[in-house]
């Protein structure tokens, strides 16, 4: 089988199994979140934490109970790391420092898992397994309910109510990720990743050296990695470390589960609004850039001009052998575009424009498919602009689903625009004036801005992989990129949930042949050209400095 | 106010070709030049810092032209220098353009306001000579013929026939009376005859004048919610590629190809929408004035954007749908009677006839071959016997016979006084024109010798021709049309069903409109309607849209949101139009100015950098001859683009009533890939010209 064959096969496989999936699935997270029955185990959850399950919040209460949420989870995780000698199973690992701490519990806990520290050397495995674990479950499932309360925004009408944050949580966590994370783990053990609570074993290799083989709850961590796009690795080659990710089944398995509840999503919320063909529409547009970013990078890692490259059949630095091209371009492409960040190969060593492909997919705000939750909701908000601009263009005040976006909506939609751009050339900017290019790698050349630039984007877009080749353990490095993780994920949080309570208290508006039809292959045209203009050409002054001169030169 | 105006009731049919198309205001390239003063007085801060983007521009051209002083590239920068201050002035010359469309007609108005006095009369019935300035509320004047009406109030004495041409532009004069709802009049109209007694009702400076002029001059114009959104969007825009190029310094100097600060400013007035940025408020003036020159003056920009929303549109059947009166449709003779001879005996019973009605049965005759001449020569020997309430009959007594027609039931009893019998045929055809809406006449003679009915003339309410087509394109554009009318359920729905409207509201009383409104607003449905009469104030007021007639009370006028000057029916169907293509030329010129982001990167980025990156150069797809020709260039077209887009923000971009789908995928051919292409090749087409100049190219 010659590789493109081979290729083309595996991604055919990839996106049938995936659009199999999605439908089931889909329909499953939004019966479950829409359900009126609380089983058993929740509602124990609900008497120990006292908490009144029929309560409806306002929007403003959702936040509020979603932001003493992550505060809590990042004080106990950063007290976790800072304390992690006393703990059982530390593996004789000291406490973290101030400043990693904090980066690592607001990584962890923003759904970034950006790590500015190798995880085999640093934590032990109650760290890992009580702290790192329990967040990459229930951030997942704060980007999943922000999602659902958006659309619910938009179904009800009249109202100032947009469910219940706790219980949506437990949902979610109980339901829906906890079932699915058993398989995938149970999947992942067959394929041969590890899970023990052993420590590190010295053995004799058979050339007579010494060889230190670590052991740890690694399959239970991996799965959520990846399922909750994630990415913290539990070693600190992450999905290129043999004990995480050993074959090129379990590289399959992985970037599947990657993709597997961001494209799930746009079903789930095709069905709470009664409108499939609205979530088709968006899936499409996702599939779209999917397609495009992944032809980019494939093609810009298989053909680049060179004769060391061109021997290797493809740019072969920094990618495992077990793995080849197409499948660590597979992988990342999935990284980067959802707000994943597990890397199975290096970043950095991707060709310019491979490396700056997977940048731009970042900046994009990554919406095809996206995070978790964050995809859906960040796509939606790229569709309120469209429809705004779309919609003057049919001659109506713009509404998206039945909902008038005006002056509020758009305040609150412009406003998630601005954030996030912002908080990246701002940083790099900072980085550059406060002198911290020698962090890079490459200091001095289009390759280390780029460095620079990825990891502001990296934590920005909650996405947490990175460029490697940084020197990210720096305090500059560990409380400014931990500041963008939480501002790129709360504060866009905030807009969306604020975003939602506006149009819930609007009535909603029927539809008719004067109102613009968003679930079209027009309209999915038109937000795909907005994602590129709005989204894309922001960064190219910045990206035409790096990755671009990198690649023409 | 003498503005033509393009349909009028008394027109009758609905002209498809004035209605359809909404016309645009003329705009000549005088006028720019004349808005120049304007536009270099707008240039002070107060003023920029209204609209964000455009403020951009301006500091960027005030700092460089400090740095014209220290840049070495003398002749770019100060050619940069130039433009950049040239797109902020042509920026002001697109609000002054649009603003100073309304400013002649003001100054009549106002000129017309000033100078007059009006006779106010005391507690004691004399008269004193007061500026009609000083006119309170409750203020009760006299106006004789000849006498201007110094403020809007209620005729509460006498009656008179009234010039209400300053306001509506309409010659032919208006009769004004105490009580009913005819009683409101305008200040600024000229009494023609009679004397009336006027009590004010408006505050001075509150008039409807005052309010036209304060209109037609767009000085309290307030920014409409939409319009505040849009500017959300193009704030924030401007603010992400500030940033964009404020960060750019570091990293470009971290790269070693630092950039001038005038590139850089150059950069970011080409990134930031400078061309919807402009023109957005050139637009909502125009809108207005769109409407002003339709003669319909709308009290809010809200409400001209709500008319582009509308999904519901109400009309009163008379007028608008139909013709108004009752006209004959057909003759039917009963089956033993001649045809013609039918016609003849019809024609002279309505020959004496002056009702609309009468004369509609006059003319149908003459369709039918009758000889009018005769029949009058015939006639003259007879006796008219006028309509009464009492017999419900009208007719003509000849020495040898008498000839009746009128309502079935009275005619047939008339035969029956006199011993004769209708055939039961013709009163089934008499039924059947009943059942279908219409209204049967039954036409009978009587001689000494016998009596018979001959047949039964069928009147019927007229659909306007062309209406049926013009409620399928509202249908088409989502725009539900619900007939209202005083007419019976029967009648109503067999007009309905002909006129195509949507839905219809028989024995509509205003308490019904109102409910009407109210359970589509609870739907969703925006509505909009018009009223002329005090009983419609409440069912105005709650819709959405609420055009008043001119020729309406006091209380209407002040209840809707809108008041149309030649108090036309038809004319919603035009706000409704004139409010979409408000919104579609908004959108159209965001998307252009978005749309042209692509080509200025590919122009200034490799200018920028190409110099450190020579592989850059590959983004050079337009081969611009120099960096500092391609930068240049593209600031030119970016301000050019502002003037060349401003005829078309006043005309506003055409439109054509069609499904949301459809126009969608119109606008977005022109103006999204248009956007997209237009720069490429008019940067292209500058850079040709301006690599000429010594020390650019």
């Amino acid at each position: 089988m010659t590789g493109w064959l081979a290729t083309g096969l595996e991604i055919l496989t990839l996106v049938v199994l995936l659009g199999i999936v999605q439908r089931p699935l889909g329909d499953y997270i939004a019966v479950t979140l829409e359900s009126k029955r609380h089983l058993r185990v929740e509602r124990g959850l609900y008497r120990f934490l006292r908490i009144d399950s029929a309560a409806d919040q306002k929007w403003s209460t959702y936040l509020i109970s979603l932001l003493a949420f992550s505060l809590a989870g990042f004080g106990l995780l950063w007290l976790i790391l800072s304390t992690q000698q006393w703990l059982p199973l530390s593996l004789g690992h000291g406490p973290m420092s101030a400043d990693q701490g904090f980066n690592t519990a607001a990584s962890f806990v923003a759904n970034t898992n950006w790590q500015s520290y190798a995880g085999e050397s640093t934590l032990g495995h109650t760290a890992q397994a009580a702290g790192l674990t329990v967040q990459n479950f229930v951030s997942a499932a704060v980007g999943i309910v922000v999602a659902v309360a958006l659309i619910r925004g938009f179904v009800r009408n009249h109202t100032d109510r947009l469910g219940n944050f706790w219980v949506d949580l437990t949902r979610v966590v109980v339901r829906v990720l906890l079932p699915i994370a058993v398989v995938g783990a149970t999947l992942l053990i067959v394929c041969g990743v590890i899970q023990n609570l052993a420590s590190p074993t010295t053995i004799t290799t058979l050339a007579g050296v010494g060889q230190t083989i670590p052991g740890g709850p690694v399959a239970s961590q991996e799965v959520i990695k990846l399922l909750g796009t994630n990415g913290g690795g539990f070693f600190n080659a992450n999905s290129a470390h043999p004990l995480e990710n050993p074959n090129a089944a379990s590289n399959f398995l992985q970037y599947f589960l990657i993709l597997l509840i961001p494209v799930s999503l746009p079903r789930t919320i095709g069905r709470l609004l009664g409108n499939y063909r609205q979530g088709l529409a968006i899936l499409g547009v996702m599939v779209a850039l999917w397609a495009i970013s992944l032809t980019v990078t494939m093609v810009s890692e298989s053909a680049h001009p060179g004769s060391a490259l061109q021997a290797a059949g493809g740019a072969m630095e920094g990618k495992e052998t077990r793995f080849g091209v197409a499948s660590s371009v597979l992988f990342a492409t999935a990284t980067t575009l959802t707000s994943t960040g597990a890397v199975d190969s290096m970043h950095s060593s991707y060709t310019g424009f491979g490396g700056g492909m997977l940048l731009l997919n970042m900046l994009i705000g990554e919406v095809a498919p996206g995070g978790v939750g964050s995809g859906i909701y960040g796509i939606l908000i790229l569709a309120v602009i469209t429809v705004f601009v779309a919609g003057l263009m049919v001659g109506r005040t713009p509404t998206f689903l039945g909902k008038q976006i005006g002056t509020t909506q758009m305040k609150w939609a412009a406003g998630y625009l601005l954030v996030v751009p912002a908080l990246v050339l701002v940083n790099t900017a900072i980085a550059l004036l406060g002198g911290n290019q020698d962090t890079a790698a490459n200091p001095d050349s289009p390759h280390g801005l780029t460095e620079l630039l990825y990891a502001s984007g990296s934590a920005a877009n909650n996405n947490g992989s990175a460029f490697a080749g940084l020197s990210a353990n720096t305090p500059f490095w560990n409380i400014s990129l931990g500041v963008l993780m939480l501002l790129g994920r709360f504060v866009c949080i905030g807009m969306v949930l604020a975003l939602a309570g506006s149009v819930a208290r609007q009535g909603s508006r029927p539809d008719d042949a004067g109102t613009l039809p968003t679930h079209r292959p027009l309209f999915a045209t038109m937000l795909f050209g907005m994602v590129i203009l709005v989204s894309a050409l922001t960064y190219l002054p910045a990206l035409a400095l790096g990755p671009i001169a990198e690649g023409l030169s | 106010m003498n503005t033509p105006t393009l349909d009028r009731t008394e027109a009758g049919t609905v002209n498809r070709q004035s209605t359809a198309r909404v016309a645009g205001g003329g705009f000549r390239p005088s006028a720019l030049v004349a808005a120049l003063p304007a536009a270099l007085r707008k240039l002070h801060p107060r003023h920029m810092i209204a609209t964000p983007v455009m403020f951009v521009v301006y500091v960027g051209a005030v700092i460089c032209t400090v740095l014209c002083v220290t840049e070495e590239q003398k002749t770019f920068t100060i050619l940069a220098t130039c433009w950049l201050w040239l797109t902020v002035v042509f920026a002001n010359a697109a609000d002054a353009v649009a603003e100073g469309r309304g400013k002649a007609q003001a100054a009549t108005l106002r000129a017309g306001r000033d100078t007059l006095t009006a006779r106010r009369l005391r507690a004691d019935g004399t008269e004193e000579s007061v500026p009609a300035a000083e006119l309170k509320v409750g203020d009760r004047v006299v106006c004789t013929a000849g006498d201007v009406i110094p403020g809007d109030g209620d005729v509460t004495e006498g009656v008179a026939s009234v010039d209400e041409s300053a306001i509506t532009g309409e010659s032919a004069p208006v009769v004004r009376e105490s009580g009913g709802d005819r009683s409101s009049v305008t200040g600024g109209t000229r009494v023609l005859s009679d004397r009336i007694v006027v009590t004010i009702t408006t505050k001075p400076g509150e008039s409807f004048v005052d309010r036209m002029i304060a209109l037609v001059e767009g000085s309290k114009r307030q920014k409409t919610p939409n319009e505040i959104a849009l500017n959300i969007l193009l704030a924030t825009m401007t603010i992400i590629f500030l940033l964009v190029v404020m960060t750019l310094y570091p990293m470009a100097e971290y790269s070693g190809a630092v950039p001038s600060i005038v590139v850089l400013v150059c950069l970011l007035v080409c990134l930031i929408p400078t061309t919807i940025g402009a023109l957005v408020s050139c637009i909502g003036v125009a809108g207005m004035d769109r409407l002003v020159q339709r003669n319909v003056l709308a009290m809010s920009g809200r409400a001209v954007e709500a008319a582009g929303d509308v999904s519901t549109l109400l009309l009163d059947k008379t007028g608008t749908i139909t013709y108004g009166n009752r006209q004959a449709a057909a003759l039917i003779p009963d089956p033993e009677v001649d045809a013609d001879v039918l016609r003849d005996v019809v024609l002279l019973s309505s020959l004496a006839d002056e009702t609309p009605e009468g004369r509609s049965i006059v003319e149908l005759c003459q369709q039918y071959g009758a000889d009018i001449d005769a029949a009058r020569r015939r006639a003259d020997h007879g006796t008219i016997v006028e309509f009464s309430a009492a017999t419900r009959m009208s007719g003509v007594d000849l020495p040898d016979r008498q000839i009746r027609k009128g309502a079935v039931t009275a005619v047939s009893d008339w035969l029956a006084e006199n011993h004769f019998h209708v055939h039961q045929q013709l009163l089934g055809e008499a039924d059947e024109i009943s059942a279908d809406g219409g209204t049967a006449l039954l036409v009978a003679e009587v001689t000494p010798a016998s009596g018979r009915a001959l047949g039964v003339i069928h009147l019927k309410d007229v659909v306007k021709p062309g209406i049926k087509e013009r409620f399928s394109e509202l249908r088409a554009m989502g725009i539900k049309t619900v007939m209202i009318t005083g007419d019976s359920e029967l009648t109503a729905r067999s007009i309905a069903a002909e006129a195509g409207v949507d839905d219809y509201l028989a024995e509509a009383t205003p308490e019904d409109k109102l409910a009407l409104i109210k359970r589509e607003q609870i739907q969703g449905r925006i509505v909009a309607m018009t009223g002329d009469g005090t009983n419609d104030a409440p069912a105005l007021a709650q819709a959405d849209v609420g055009v008043a007639m001119n020729t309406g009370t006091a209380a209407a006028k002040e209840a809707g949101n809108m008041v149309d000057l030649d108090s036309s029916p038809t004319k919603l169907i035009d706000i409704v139009e004139i409010g979409k293509q408000l919104l579609i030329t908004r959108g159209a010129l965001t998307t252009f100015s978005l749309a042209n982001d692509i080509a200025k990167y590919f122009a200034i980025l490799p200018a920028m950098f190409m110099g450190v990156f020579p592989g850059l150069a590959a983004l050079n797809i337009m081969r611009l001859s120099s960096p500092t020709s391609a930068i240049l260039s593209a600031v030119i077209f970016n301000a050019l683009v502002i003037v060349g887009l401003i005829p078309l923000a006043l005309k506003g971009v055409s439109y054509r009533p069609s499904s949301a789908a459809k126009l969608l995928a119109r606008n977005l051919a022109i103006y999204g890939i248009g956007g997209v292409v237009v720069p490429f090749v008019g940067i292209k087409l500058i850079d040709l010209l301006v690599s000429l100049i010594p020390g650019i190219g």
